[in-house]
């Protein structure tokens, strides 16, 4: 039972809050350091990426505090409306959505700021996908049910393919995590980890009749392994299919769908063309910064490879170039180790709520961050294609970082309230 | 809690892998490879090279010889450049639109941001119509660049020249040179590459992605300064040059003087000789193998690569050799019937002149052959008919001690050896023991199988005015302005030969010039001591005199070969004569026998051109001979690897009788 006596803060894990504003602050020193101009120095200057970071943290955790105010219980009913808005600005962005750098992602707003529907539209998944599988006589074991979930994942990403945004619409498979904490069968999760292996297997070695033939001999391999295990013999049998269909439509999508810059993004990570100073330059760049920076870096503002802007983007997308090159290796371990002590703070708020509903919620936000970190770290160290998505709370971006302290405070009320009524 | 709560370990344990794989990757990127620190600092740092100012090189007098000038070029930013009317450009500077579009890409592959050159060393006119111009081409700016430049476009072979670098000198110097830099071709400029050419500087620039300076890196701890080339003081007197080169211009000769008590070398002239400016600036490469192809070849630097039989001018030393081995006093005599017979050869005295009782004062007066083929003679039977050779080679040890047969060691590349055979050169050409003095009489009057450069030639008066020792003759006299000068050209090298015999031998050379054969030449008020020769080669006669003044505490020692000019008396003595009054007086008198400068200035003496084609067509015939007789050699020893090393090109001529053999 809420009692009206108590703190707005009483229950607030303050651990959380804590790793945020580490991460938030981390960010704002970063992107000074990447925008930082010696010609123009000055301290907080609104029209530098640095100045408005810094006004963007100071709204978001004014927001964190407005959202710890609000009465957690109606966010589950609010939940359709809040994904009902971002569906109509997703589509608002394809048609008057401002392109930046190929993808029509934005919407202008006063002010010069811009809004990113598809950063919001993650939340409001999360939220939605919290409240179906909540609900009761709702399991994802059965065929309704998950069509419907799948549903409810897939639409928004639809949306935001056709901007195009590859990389934000990848960001959405990270819930399949959520489904499999929920009862899916980790067949799914294999599935996935197989489709990504033979996703790089088959566009590296570009050999259809290699891989198809090694699909078919391991599955009878195992099939004589095991062949008093009927039921397992179907399984493999009905994997191997798919693994086969799947090959050939990433050759087929690779060979005729894709577009031309898209393939070469992914033709870069996985080595096929090297070309250090044209489609390459990118990620050579930032592997350059990266790696000069040994274990200790170069010191604060002190990175060269950041500082002559010698990699693009690296306000944004390639921030982390800044702190690898500036702090090193410690530095690297102290940024990741700060994610992943995050990710599992929130599985382990997860797994003490009593509401499904917050529970569901918790593993979608964890697993939306995770993904967010390890393609985008990745990216930045060439072992994942180069797709743009931010690094959640460090990179640039109002929305970027509004849509996180929403997703993040959101959870931290919830979790707040952990001790009083179950909503549904 | 429900029935897959145990999967949270299994969610969990996924993220812990997966930046446990990050993290992985970044130790290998930051901590194990170390090729980014290194990328990164190839991206940002860039050296910024400054080039020195190559050392200026001074006569004697502190009188520049040559200095630098600051040319035109045409500087490309390729980056910079935009859409323009390509082809007014082109035609401003007599390219086509291929040629411009292939110094566009080779100055893009350079450096799309950097100022790389278009066009070199324009001329003032063109220099001035581009420069109204410029701004109608954007990317192009003009650039100043520093030449060679002679203002008395004279030394040219002593000072050599410059050129561009090649591939190979790039990958031999370690780093020093880079594409387009400059170094000494031949000359001083080569011999004195090392000192003339400064040190680099390098500036260790930041720069950014595009390229734009950001500055210095680590306040300039890795910076080196540029420091000048050091100035060359040379022993040129910029005034007797000037003299000896017109004195000799139509001709084809040398003439070299030295400074008896330093080793310095006063005048280095070597004529058919060429305006050392015609080897700077644009025309550079026209004008070179102009010079190149020019059957007369003024880049052979005849001072110290022509090699001639020295003639009647090594009297001298005959005599010097034989006193001191004791075969004869100066009051020796010899009754000269005009001829000398040596076993059964007759050799006759200058045009068959009977001299009459001579001694070894008027012997070297009246140039009488037969005195010194006796004296030849003599000292080479000294030991008995057995031991010729032995005698020979005593002899050939003495005359060796002068210069003769070995580089003197000039500073200046390419010198040669001239030509002094030792016994075993005989031995082949006859046999072991087949040979005596008369076989070899001619060398006692300096013909035969002898040759000496006229450096040699000058470098043996320089030891007879010092009674017995030399200096090494040298063209720089000091380095930088320190003045340092090399210890070794402060030694006496003595040549065995004691200082109580030379003064009845100048007495001989004095009397030479007072009533000898080069009387005409006698200077009035200076007692110059000389000697006449006739250099024969190849049927054509050279003129030879050397020569000291004054006897008494000599100044200038001196040799002059004219080419074609006959006998020593007619061309080559007065011509030094000239030459040592200059440097002695400043100026030239009256001379009683009425012989007067300006008659040999103008001259033509060159040898006929058929001279040149004749001998070059028989060098060729001699050559394609040879080349199949190597080639059936080749062929017949094809698992030896048979090349002639010696080997020489066809084209060359005349010119390859006056280089020893042994020239490389």
């Amino acid at each position: 039972m809420s009692n009206q006596q108590r703190s707005f803060f009483f229950n607030v894990d303050w651990l959380t809050v804590l790793i945020y504003l580490a991460l938030c602050t981390i960010g704002v020193l970063s992107i000074h350091s990447a925008v930082f101009d010696p010609k123009n120095a000055s301290i907080v200057d609104l029209d530098t990426n640095y100045g408005k970071q810094f006004v963007f943290v100071i709204v978001a955790i004014v927001l964190g505090i407005f959202i710890l105010l609000l009465e957690s219980r109606f966010l589950s009913a609010l939940a359709p409306a809040i994904y009902g808005i971002t569906t109509v600005l997703l589509l608002l962005v394809l048609v008057v959505g401002r392109n930046v750098g190929g993808n029509q992602a934005w919407i202008p707003l006063p002010g010069g700021f811009r809004l990113q529907p598809s950063e919001f539209a993650k939340f409001a998944t999360c939220l939605l996908l919290a409240r179906y599988l909540s609900g009761t006589n709702v399991k994802v074991t059965e065929i309704r049910s998950f069509a419907i979930a799948a549903g409810i994942i897939f639409f928004p990403m639809i949306l935001i393919l056709l901007q195009p945004d590859a990389g934000s619409t990848l960001v959405f498979s990270s819930l399949l995590f959520v489904l499999y904490r929920e009862g899916l069968s980790p067949y799914f999760l294999i599935l996935e980890g197989l489709f990504i292996t033979l996703f790089v297997l088959t566009l590296k070695l570009n050999n259809l009749p290699l891989i198809i033939g090694s699909i078919i001999v391991i599955t009878i391999a195992i099939i004589l392994l095991f062949r008093r295990n009927r039921k397992l013999m179907m399984t493999l049998l009905i994997g191997a299919g798919i693994l086969i269909t799947f090959v050939l439509s990433v050759q087929f999508l690779y060979t005729k769908v894709l577009k031309h810059h898209q393939k070469e993004r992914i033709d870069i990570v996985l080595g096929i063309e090297s070309d250090p100073h044209g489609k390459g330059y990118n990620v050579n760049q930032s592997k350059i910064a990266i790696g000069s920076g040994k274990l200790w870096g170069k010191g604060y503002m002190q990175g060269t490879q950041t500082k002559y802007k010698f990699v693009p983007e690296q306000s944004t997308d390639f921030i982390f170039c800044t702190v690898g090159e500036e702090f090193g290796f410690a530095g690297s371990v102290v940024v990741l180790g700060l994610y992943l002590f995050l990710v599992l703070r929130i599985i382990y708020i997860a797994e003490r709520q009593r509401s499904p509903f917050s529970r569901i919620y918790a593993y979608g936000v964890a697993s939306v961050i995770f993904f967010h970190v390890v393609i985008n770290i990745g990216m930045t160290i060439g072992i994942v294609p180069s797709i743009g998505i931010p690094l959640p709370l460090i990179s640039y971006g109002g929305s970027s970082l509004l849509s996180f302290t929403v997703m993040l405070f959101i959870l931290i009320k919830l979790d707040s309230n952990r001790m009083g009524m179950i909503y549904a | 809690m429900n029935q897959y709560f145990e999967r949270r370990y299994i969610i969990g344990g996924i993220f812990i892998t997966l930046i446990l794989v990050l993290l992985g990757r970044l130790f290998y990127i930051q901590i194990i490879d170390d090729r980014y620190a290194l990328y990164a600092n190839k991206n940002v740092i860039r050296p910024f090279i400054q080039y020195p100012a190559r050392g200026t090189i001074l006569d004697r007098n502190g009188k520049i010889l040559v200095t630098n000038a600051l040319v035109y070029d045409v500087n490309v930013t390729p980056k910079e450049v935009k859409a323009f009317d390509t082809l007014a450009f082109c035609k401003l500077l007599g390219i086509d639109k291929a040629e411009f579009d292939k110094r566009l890409a080779k100055a893009r592959k350079y450096s799309p941001n950097l100022p790389s050159p278009f066009e070199k060393q324009l001329s003032p006119q063109l220099y001035a119509s581009l420069q109204e111009r410029l701004s109608e081409f954007p990317g192009f700016r003009s650039g100043l660049h520093p030449i060679r430049s002679y203002p008395d476009s004279i030394a040219a072979q002593f000072l050599g020249y410059i050129g561009e670098v090649n591939d190979n000198i790039i990958a031999k110097s370690g780093g020093y040179y880079h594409l387009g830099d400059y170094i000494g071709i031949s000359g001083v400029e080569k011999a004195y590459e090392n000192v003339l050419r400064g040190h680099l500087g390098i500036k260790n620039m930041l720069v950014d992605s595009r390229g734009a300076q950001m500055g210095s890196y680590a306040n300039g701890a890795f910076d080196t300064q540029v420091v000048s080339g050091e100035k060359l003081t040379s022993s040129l007197d910029l005034h007797l040059q000037k003299l000896g080169e017109k004195l000799m211009q139509h001709k084809a000769g040398s003439i070299v003087a030295i400074e008896p008590s330093s080793g310095e070398i006063l005048a280095f002239v070597s004529t058919p000789s060429y305006d050392p400016n015609l080897l700077v600036g644009h025309d550079r490469s026209v004008n070179y193998s102009k010079l190149n192809d020019d059957p007369y070849q003024p880049f052979f630097i005849r001072p110290i690569q022509a090699s001639y039989p020295p003639g009647s001018s090594f009297k001298p030393l005959s005599a010097l050799i034989a006193m001191e081995e004791g075969i004869i006093t100066p009051q020796t005599t010899y009754n000269c019937p005009g001829y000398y017979i040596a076993g059964n050869r007759r050799i006759k005295c200058f045009h068959g002149e009977q001299h009459g009782t001579v001694n070894l004062a008027s012997a070297i007066a009246e140039s009488c052959n037969g005195y010194f083929d006796m004296v030849f003679e003599k000292l080479i039977n000294r030991l008995g008919p057995k031991q010729t050779d032995s005698a020979f080679t005593s002899w050939r040890d003495n005359v060796a001690k002068f210069g003769l047969g070995s580089k003197l060691d000039l500073d200046l590349p390419s010198e040669g050896t001239g030509l002094l055979p030792k016994a075993s050169f005989y031995d082949k050409m006859y046999h072991k023991g087949g040979w005596r003095s008369s076989t070899v009489i001619s060398l006692g009057i300096g013909q035969g199988e002898l040759g000496a450069t006229p450096l040699q030639l000058a470098n043996i008066e320089a030891t007879i005015a010092n009674h017995g020792f030399y200096y090494k003759p040298h063209l720089i006299k000091s380095i930088g302005e320190r003045q340092v000068i090399k210890s070794e050209y402060t030694v006496k090298n003595y040549v065995g030969v004691d200082p109580q015999y030379f003064e009845p031998v100048i007495d001989g050379m004095q009397a030479v010039v007072e009533r000898g054969t080069a009387v005409t030449s006698k200077i009035p008020g200076i007692i110059m001591c000389g000697k006449t020769g006739t250099a024969q080669v190849n049927g054509v006669d050279n003129s030879v005199f050397v020569a000291f003044a004054p006897r008494e505490n000599p100044k200038i020692a001196i040799a002059v070969v004219v080419e074609n000019g006959g006998q020593g008396a007619s061309w080559a003595a007065p011509i030094a004569s000239f030459m040592v009054e200059k440097y002695l007086r400043d100026s030239i008198t009256a001379r009683p026998s009425g012989i007067d400068p300006q008659r040999y200035m103008n001259a033509d003496l060159m040898p006929d051109i058929s001279i040149y084609i004749k001998q070059q067509k028989k060098q060729l015939r001699r050559d394609s001979i040879r080349q199949a007789r190597i080639d059936s050699i080749k062929k017949a020893q094809a698992t030896k690897s048979a090349t002639n090393k010696n080997h020489k090109p066809a084209g060359t001529n005349y010119l390859s009788a006056l280089k020893p053999k042994d020239d490389e």
